[in-house]
């Protein structure tokens, strides 16, 4: 800024962004208080009130009143921090919660300040998601959430831990309170019915705190029997806190009661009534986190019925794979299982026996006993019974894989979808978890479009097999090497005739292989918007059989898959075929079904199609996108600069991860906008979509040789 | 010219008796196998124990053991043999498959799915009835005497599938599988091998064990067996085990930073 603005210059830009002339806010003491700040601040304050005006004028208000006063007393780091969380805010829960953020800076700092060395939990998640699995048991998740609690499948830490001075014993107590919340399910506190068990005295709620601070004592010795190290660091932060439970007496010998070898949760349950006498309230680690044993229940209900069914799935898999001839005596097969206890490790292992014969067990069918166990301490006998086909309900084992085809239709959830990231260009950051992802398979169409098109294109068809067979790296023997496997026989004689000449020793004798080194992946994004109904779609399939036949001719590794969507609560990505997938009936009949959909929200399919391609391991790896416009989507504020700007950060996310992107369109206008996203020589466009079919697979052939 | 101290194929008598726990009927099906001429496939992950169980059994049975590392460019002309030039002269020297033929020895052929494709047209022969070794470039058929024997191994984890054994080679060998011990007997390999104490041991197992769990989800392999001798043996010699289990078996297993975190979390909360 080479001027400094007026309060007027800066007065009409805020009546500008926040929309004063609709939201009649106040404006004029927001300028003079702006202006008045120095010229670095000044033009923070004012690039902030922009940005977080494309979010909402009243966020920018809130904003662009508090900021001058807040630099007075932090630095701006705080400050972005602070409207960071309630932009964040407004993305997850509206335009309140920004607003409850937004009320109260102070607040916000001073929280800050005890923040500073806090353990966030996007930081330390990743390590503590592998350290519980790395402990045995159930397998578990980790989310955020507003305290410490689990409810036995997935554990929640709060946002922030910050009750220690450091950042590194704010990690260490994160640590120990997903230990102490694991050991909560591994050690079987829920096995009892704590809620019930707590109803039954005056005042329920002391109750289940108290049963809570005597289960984090035996869950405490169990974890210092487990797990040593651990045991040392929550010796080491009672200390650094100076709290601890035991200074009673009488607690002092509830803990040695529960620190037994042997004790359960029921010798827990049987010290409540003592601890109930004594205490009105017991002091907790701060490891301890809450306890919620109603959603427990409900959890541990609908998973046990669950498991149960699965088990007998599964059980009855292992049976057909063995395909063993009938018992004469026409008697179901035995299954038999045994629990092996073991010295070294602490839970059991299970080995099973089909008509006494030992089998292997699969690492879902042991995952599935140890959840079992985890839940009833033992697995019940009926539980063994193989289920005969029809027995069961397919729902009850298919949790998670409801159709998402469905999803839209009732109630609205986002249960089983995939978050993606979005970048939003007038805040310059991300909106984190803001595009709902589902996966989708094409329906497969069978018709006599593949049959078509093979005929009406047969011999560019023909053609094109033999340019992609030419480009395969064939293996060849590299004749007069230095080195190799083989001696040249021709140079030999060559070279001693040389060297009997007089000329000097030449030692190219050797013949070696060349092996072919054409490693790549490459990933089709398909746009399957609405717009490219009619002709652009037959194209697109057109080009894909043409595409996929040159595939087959040459050997790379290819997968296709559409997208489509309508606003970011229904991003789909549609499987056409899979990278292991084989050019098959079924493939055939994928891309002779696409159909178009609803509207052109890119970025989330190339972030999808990033995390696919990553998973191949290729020396190359490509994503060519076809479409036909611009990134677009319904009522939002994705057209225009909104969408393009997200789709050129996607892209550059798969730049930076090694992936080179490049585009094949139909839109004429593409010249305008695609050099910015794919740089000035990853495009092509297609001018003629009746030229589609044709091109498609020779640009590919371009691009790789 | 002067003399030229050639590379010959290694026929390694295996003197002393190598440390290697019995786990199942393993043994007897070898020697079954060394009886009848047939060829061994050994399947299992990395660090179980699958060199060390021909090892043994080389020494058992008091045959030379040949072994051969596979790597993806060795040839069929690596494990045969080749023309070299000596002099003006081409000299034939038998590669290492072909000495072990000839000598009636055990061949491993360790991890064989990392080799070239046209190694197989050698195996091929060599793996059924014929029992033959052809040596293309010489003309020559090589018989291989009752003491040959062929084993290879390779490990099914790996999940790409350029690295899968055909049907086609599979189908000729009498496979065993192995997979990490059970946790008790591990532990009694681990106090073993490095002469840590019991409890210990114990220890390193369990922690195994975790980065085990976290196959699948971040890891290719958990730690093996070997890599908890490795572990073991720096104890023993003063290391303390965090750091131990941080040098010989987290850093060797991965090198993600949030991984290494997550497993170095583990090992100190087992110790």
């Amino acid at each position: 800024m080479t001027t400094p603005e007026t309060a007027g210059e800066i007065e009409q830009k805020l009546e500008r962004w926040l929309e004063a002339e609709f939201t009649r806010l106040p404006i004029e003491p927001l300028a003079l208080a702006i202006a008045a700040l120095p010229a670095t601040e000044r033009s923070f304050a004012m690039d902030w009130v922009r940005r977080t005006a494309t979010v909402n004028p009243h966020v920018a208000y809130m904003v662009a009143r508090h900021v001058p006063q807040m630099l007075e007393h932090t630095d701006s780091r705080t400050v972005e921090a602070w409207i960071m969380q309630a932009v964040d805010a407004c993305d997850r829960d509206g335009l309140k919660a920004a607003l409850d953020v937004l009320r109260d800076p102070q607040r916000f700092v001073r929280l800050g300040r005890e923040r500073a060395a806090g353990a966030v939990f996007d930081d330390i998640a990743g390590i503590l998601r592998n350290f519980i699995r790395g402990l045995s048991g159930r397998e578990l998740r980790l989310e955020s959430g507003d305290v410490a609690w689990t409810d036995g499948e997935t554990l929640y830490l709060p946002p922030v831990i910050a009750e220690m001075e450091s950042a590194a014993d704010n990690f260490v107590l994160g640590k120990l309170t997903v230990t102490l919340l694991w050991a909560q399910t591994r050690f079987g506190t829920f096995r009892a019915d704590v809620a019930e068990q707590c109803r039954r005295y005056p005042d329920p709620e002391r109750a289940q705190q108290l049963f809570h601070a005597l289960e984090t004592l035996r869950l405490e010795a169990c974890i210092g029997r487990e797990l040593q190290g651990l045991a040392r660091e929550m010796a080491r932060l009672r200390k650094v806190g100076g709290g601890d439970t035991a200074d009673e007496p009488s607690w002092a010998a509830f803990a040695a009661t529960l620190a037994a070898a042997d004790a359960t949760v029921e010798d827990t349950l049987r010290l409540l009534d003592a601890a109930y006498a004594v205490s009105a309230a017991a002091e907790m680690p701060p490891w301890a986190g809450e306890m919620r044993p109603e959603r427990v229940a409900e959890r541990m209900a609908a998973r046990i019925a669950r498991e149960k069914m699965l088990l007998k799935v599964k059980l009855n898999d292992l049976l057909e794979d063995r395909q063993q001839a009938p018992r004469p005596d026409a008697l179901p097969p035995e299954i038999e299982l045994r629990t092996v206890a073991s010295e070294v490790m602490e839970l059991p292992r299970f080995e099973i026996a089909i008509d006494g014969a030992p089998v292997p067990v699969p690492e879902n069918v042991r995952q599935l006993l140890t959840s079992i166990q985890l839940d009833l301490g033992e697995i019940p006998p009926d539980y063994l019974q193989a289920a005969g086909p029809g027995e069961y309900d397919p729902k009850l084992i298919k949790p998670e894989g409801k159709d998402p085809g469905n999803v839209w239709q009732g109630t609205y959830h986002e249960e089983g979808a995939t978050f993606f990231p979005e970048w939003d260009y007038g805040r310059s950051h991300y909106r984190k978890n803001w595009c709902v992802m589902r996966s989708r398979e094409v329906a497969p169409v069978d018709d006599d479009f593949v049959a078509g098109v093979l005929r009406r294109y047969a011999g560019h068809a023909r053609q094109l097999r033999r340019t992609f067979e030419a480009m395969r790296d064939a293996d060849r023997r590299d004749k007069r090497q230095v080195e190799g496997d083989d001696v040249d026989f021709d140079a030999l004689v060559e070279s001693i005739a040389e060297h009997h000449a007089g000329q000097e020793w030449n030692d190219r004798v050797l013949t070696r292989l060349h092996r072919s080194e054409r490693d790549i992946a490459a990933l089709f994004l398909i746009d399957m918007s609405g717009s490219t109904l009619g002709w652009i779609n037959e194209a697109e399939r057109a080009a894909l059989i043409l595409l996929c036949e040159a595939f087959e001719a040459l050997g790379d590794r290819y997968a296709i898959y559409g997208f489509s969507g309508m606003t970011r609560k229904k991003c789909e990505i549609f499987r056409i075929k899979r990278f292991d997938e084989p050019y098959d009936a079924a493939v055939r009949g994928r891309i002779s079904g696409i159909r178009p959909q609803d509207y052109t929200r890119m970025g989330f399919a190339i972030r999808h199609a990033t995390d696919l391609l990553l998973q191949i391991e290729a020396k190359t790896r490509l994503m060519i996108t076809l479409s036909d416009g611009k990134p677009d989507d319904y009522n939002d504020n994705y057209r225009g600069q909104y969408g393009i700007e997200d789709t050129r950060r996607a892209l550059l996310e798969a730049t930076r991860a090694g992936i080179r992107p490049f585009c094949i369109t139909l839109d004429l206008e593409a010249r305008d906008y695609l050099p910015h996203l794919y740089g000035a020589a990853r495009y092509t466009v297609v001018d003629d979509v009746a030229k589609l079919p044709y091109k498609v697979a020779d640009i590919y052939r371009r691009l790789t040789i | 010219m002067q003399d030229v101290e050639l590379i010959s194929p290694q026929l390694a008598i295996v003197d002393a008796e190598p440390y290697y726990q019995v786990v199942g009927d393993e043994v007897s099906l070898f020697e079954s196998s060394y009886r009848n001429c047939l060829p061994v496939l050994l399947k299992g992950p990395t660090g179980c124990g699958k060199t060390r169980f021909v090892e043994y059994m080389a020494w058992k049975l008091k045959r030379p053991l040949v072994t051969v590392a596979c790597h993806d460019d060795l040839t069929a002309a690596d494990l045969v043999g080749r023309y070299l030039i000596v002099g003006g002269q081409t000299v034939w020297m038998d590669g290492p498959l072909a000495a072990a033929v000839r000598a009636g020895a055990i061949c491993y052929l360790d991890e064989v799915v990392e080799a070239r494709k046209d190694t197989m047209v050698v195996i091929h022969p060599l793996a059924d009835s014929r029992r033959v070794l052809p040596i293309e470039k010489r003309g020559e058929l090589v018989h291989a005497p009752e003491g040959f024997m062929l084993v290879i191994s390779y490990n099914p984890g790996y999940q790409s599938v350029l690295k899968e054994l055909k049907q086609s080679t599979r189908q000729r060998f009498v496979a065993f599988e192995f997979d990490y011990p059970d946790p008790e007997l591990e532990a009694a390999i681990v106090a073993r091998e490095t002469g840590i104490g019991a409890d210990l041991a114990a220890r390193l197992v369990k922690f195994a064990a975790m980065t085990r769990n976290l196959k699948g989800s971040g890891l290719d392999e958990g730690a093996s067996t070997r890599l908890l001798v490795h572990a073991g043996k720096l104890i023993a010699d003063g290391v303390t085990p965090v750091a131990a289990c941080r040098a010989a078996i987290a850093q060797a297993v991965t090198d993600e930073p949030e991984m290494l975190a997550a497993i170095h979390e583990l090992s100190s909360s087992v110790f």
